[in-house]
Order: C-alpha cells, then structure tokens, then sequence
C-alpha cells in the first residue's frame, strides 16, 4: 500500500517554490550588484578638490529603500483585508490581513534597521529622535506590534477579527504620515526628500534600486503566500477541531438519550 | 425611536434626544466614579507617585526637573490614563451591562461619547491636580496659562477618545492589563510630542510655538474622536 504523499506536507506548492527558487537567485543578484557592481557615492568637490558623499554606506539604500515601500504595500493590503473582513466578515479576508500584517511587520523591523545601519556614517548616530518619518515609522512598527500581540489572545476568532480589523484601520493612518514627513516637517527631518520621483539617480544604481523591487517584492510575495497557507490551515484545524468536539457532544448526548430509552425499557421489563 | 432613524426608516436628527443620551451614560460612569472613588483614590496618587518618583530618579536638580517638567507631567498622565480607561472599559463587562446598554435602544454613537466624556472629566481633574504637582514639586512657573489649558483640554480629548475606542477593544480579554497599554501608547505618542511642546512654550521652558503644537493636537482630538465613534459601534457589535 502506498504511503502518504509526503510533497503535501507543509505550505509549499510547485509554484510557491519556483516563486521562492526566483526570490533567492534575485536577492543573490541584488547582493551582486549593490555590494560588488555598482561604485561607491564618492563625489569631489569643485574648489577643494575634497572627496564626500555617502562612499560605501549608500549600499544600503539598495536594501532600505526597496524594503520601505514594500512596508507600505504590505500594510495596504493588510487594511484593504481588515476593511473586507468588516464588510464581508469571511475566513479569506482575515487570514489575508494577518499574513499582510505579518510580513509588513518583519519589513518594518528590517527598514528601522538597515536604516540605523545606513545612518550611522552617515548622519553619524545610530537614532535620531529628531527625525520625523524615522519617529512615525517606529510608532507605526509598535502600532502592528500591538495587533499582532491582539492576534495571539484566546478569543472567538471572529470577534478577534473583527477588532484586529479596527487596530489595523487605525494603524494604516500613520502610513500617510510617515509618506509626507519629509514635506510637511522638512526642517524637522535628515531625511530627503524622495530621489527616485525626481529621477536624480540614473544607469547601474537606478537598475539596481529597481533590481531590489523585485528581488524583494519576490521575498514578499513569498512569505505572503506561506503565511497565509499557514493561516488558512490554522483555521481549517480549528474548524476541524469544533466539529470533532460537536460530534462528541452530539454522541453524548444521543448516547444518554439511549441509555435512558433502555433503562425506561428495563423498568418495564423488570416491575421491582 | 434611535435619535437618528424614524420607524418610518426616514432620518431624523433628534439632537436634544441624542445629547440627553450621551448625558446619560457620561452621568452614569462618573456617578459609578464618585460612589466607587478609584480616581481620587488610586489613579491621581498613583500619576503623583510618578511625578514624585521621577523627582528622586532625577536627584532633585532643579533644572533638569525645569527642562523636564512637561515631559514628566505627560508620561504620568498617559500611565495614569491608562488606569482610567481600564477601570472605564470593565464597567462594561459586569453582569451583561453592554448587552442591557444594546438592547435599551441607545445609540452607540452616544455611548461612545458618554464614556469618553466621562473619562475626560476624569482626565481633566487629574490633570489639573498634577498642575499643582508641577507647581508644588518641580516649582514651575505657568506663563501662558490659556495656552496651558487648552493643550490640556484637547490633549485630554485626544486620550479620552482613543483609550475608550482601544478599551472596548481590549475589553473581554484575558490578557487586557497587558494588552491595552501595547495596543494604545504608541497611538497616543503624537499626543505625547505635541502635548509636551505646547506645555514647553505655556511653562517657559524652551522656545518653541506652542500654539502650532496646539493645532496639531486639535487636529489629533478630531481625528481620534471620528475614528472612535466610527470603530466602537463596529466594536460594541461583537
């Protein structure tokens, strides 16, 4: 007799591994390019001949920008899902808006870093409490830290829904915040203002930036895929889990029924 | 009859109906305070406790405690508000009060805000007892006392809006003494930076505009009491 298909165990289908084979070559690549190909920001000044720049620090920006707005689109899609599950109130909605939630989260966590990296030669500290997008998004990683914290308590999973659905809601308006904080608050940021809409970058760095889109946008995707495998087996088990128990109450139950039928019987049967 | 819906399922804005409404529940909730007595009696010693504590932590160097003061008073006020949104939200949980609440026919917009008016009465009163707290302990100087309590009032609105909003969600939970503070200091963090500026100007201590601070706050209350009122009628639903 043959055995279990062991290729179904876990998330992995035939194209969520071609997706994660193409995400790990990409990032490979991006490694290649952003840390070998492409030249350091070293620039000479007019008069004094004096080198600056960003030198090998803007490497990083490879890694920290493309992360930032994948951060944005994650978040996105986990309020666009938070928004269905109060309006359709189904499975889907919610299991989509705790995968985005997730996976924006771990980005988030990973754009507060490589920014601290990149910010250390750069604007020579390792935090600036000054800084306004750098102060919104942290408020924004403790905003999804919390619904997270809201996913792990023991509750009726749709009453749990439904007010994760709200605290992602809530969260997502920082993100416009975060966005504009170099314009609103320009005298109260290091940041710059964005260099890829002024197209102030061009030929192997800008390919490169975009290389990182999608090497990263791969990542993403990927992890979006499994997360939300992983959350839909969840609830698939819980379901399970419900019906396992209703159908041992229903026996119970139908067996007590029986056992009173037979003792009624035997009552008749025996007039002691 | 709700106040904004006829049997007709015509519209109608009863105004003064749904203002007795949220009077009501207001009322309640600070009755429920003024038998119980857990503000006067824990919450306000505990925001002087911290007012007093910081006072040691900083070994009592006068200008430190200067520099530090609106920055102090605001810390302790939000950990204080926190115990005042908890005690809020159980009121709720005890013997099928919100399902009573439901089926009375109230509107959820005017319970929303009759609790969140009652928590900011309570917040108002505490703040103006730390006030004393400054001036006594730290021995600050007001010197724009209408900048001071306007930042303090629509500060207070800010975190009376968004605790009763977080504390119907944390509310029912096992683990809601752990879980409201995660879910709602990081919400409250833009009224902790524009709450303390505006407090820097209104004490002197350092120059910046206080009333720019004051307009991102009122931006901050509006926003924080649209988003509540909208979120806890989806909330109370549950």
């Amino acid at each position: 007799m043959a055995g279990p298909d062991k290729r179904r165990d876990g998330t992995g289908s035939r194209g969520s591994r071609l997706l994660g084979a193409g995400a790990l070559v990409s990032v490979a690549a991006l490694i290649v390019l952003a840390f070998v190909a492409t030249d350091a920001d070293v620039r000479t000044h007019p008069t004094t001949g004096e080198e600056f720049g960003q030198f090998d620090a803007v490497r990083m920006l490879y890694l920290h920008v493309p992360l930032a707005v994948l951060m944005y689109v994650a978040f996105v899609v986990c309020a666009v899902a938070s928004a269905g599950v109060l309006l359709r109130r189904t499975a889907w909605w919610d299991v989509t808006a705790y995968a985005a939630a997730e996976v924006g989260t771990v980005l988030c966590g990973l754009v507060l870093v490589t920014g601290s990296i990149w910010g250390r030669p750069v604007w020579n500290t390792w935090w600036e409490w000054g800084d306004v997008r750098l102060m919104t998004t942290l408020v924004l990683f403790l905003l999804f830290v919390g619904y997270l914290a809201l996913r792990r308590t023991t509750t009726d999973p749709r009453l749990q829904a439904r007010r994760a659905a709200v605290v992602a809601l809530v969260a997502v308006l920082d993100i416009p915040l975060i966005n504009r904080s170099v314009v609103w608050w320009e005298n109260r940021t290091l940041h710059q203002q964005s260099t890829l809409a002024e197209l102030k970058i061009e030929d192997l760095t800008l390919f490169t930036l975009m290389f990182g889109f999608l090497a990263f946008g791969l990542v993403a995707w990927w992890l979006l895929v499994h997360r939300f495998r992983v959350g839909w087996l969840e609830q698939a088990a819980t379901d399970y889990d419900v019906a396992i128990a209703l159908a041992e109450r229903r026996f119970e139950t139908s067996a007590t029924d029986l056992d009173a039928a037979i003792g009624r019987r035997d009552n008749r049967e025996d007039p002691v | 009859m709700t106040p904004l819906a006829s049997m007709s399922g015509r519209p109608v804005v009863d105004v003064r109906r749904f203002l007795v409404d949220v009077r009501l529940v207001a009322g309640r909730d600070l009755w429920i305070e003024a038998r119980s007595r857990v503000v006067v009696a824990q919450v306000v010693p505990f925001a002087l406790l911290v007012l007093i504590l910081f006072g040691f932590a900083l070994d009592a160097d006068q200008r430190t405690l200067d520099t530090f003061a609106p920055g102090l008073f605001w810390v302790a006020v939000l950990f204080s508000a926190l115990l005042a949104v908890h005690r809020s939200a159980r009121l709720e949980q005890s013997d099928g009060t919100l399902d009573a609440l439901r089926m009375s026919g109230l509107a959820p917009l005017a319970l929303f805000l009759g609790k969140a008016t009652a928590v900011f009465v309570q917040l108002l009163a505490l703040e103006a007892v730390l006030v004393g707290g400054l001036l006594v302990f730290y021995g600050v100087e007001v010197e724009d006392p209408v900048l001071l309590i306007v930042a303090g009032v629509l500060a207070g609105a800010t975190v009376a809006s968004a605790g009763t909003l977080y504390g119907a969600l944390a509310s029912g939970l096992g683990v809601r003494e752990t879980l409201l503070p995660i879910l709602l200091l990081p919400v409250l963090a833009p009224v902790l930076i524009s709450a303390t500026r505006a407090f820097d100007d209104a004490l002197g201590v350092a120059a910046v505009d206080g009333w720019a601070w004051t307009g991102l706050l009122a931006a901050t209350a509006l926003v924080a009491t649209v988003v509540g009122a909208l979120a806890h009628g989806v909330l109370i639903e549950d």
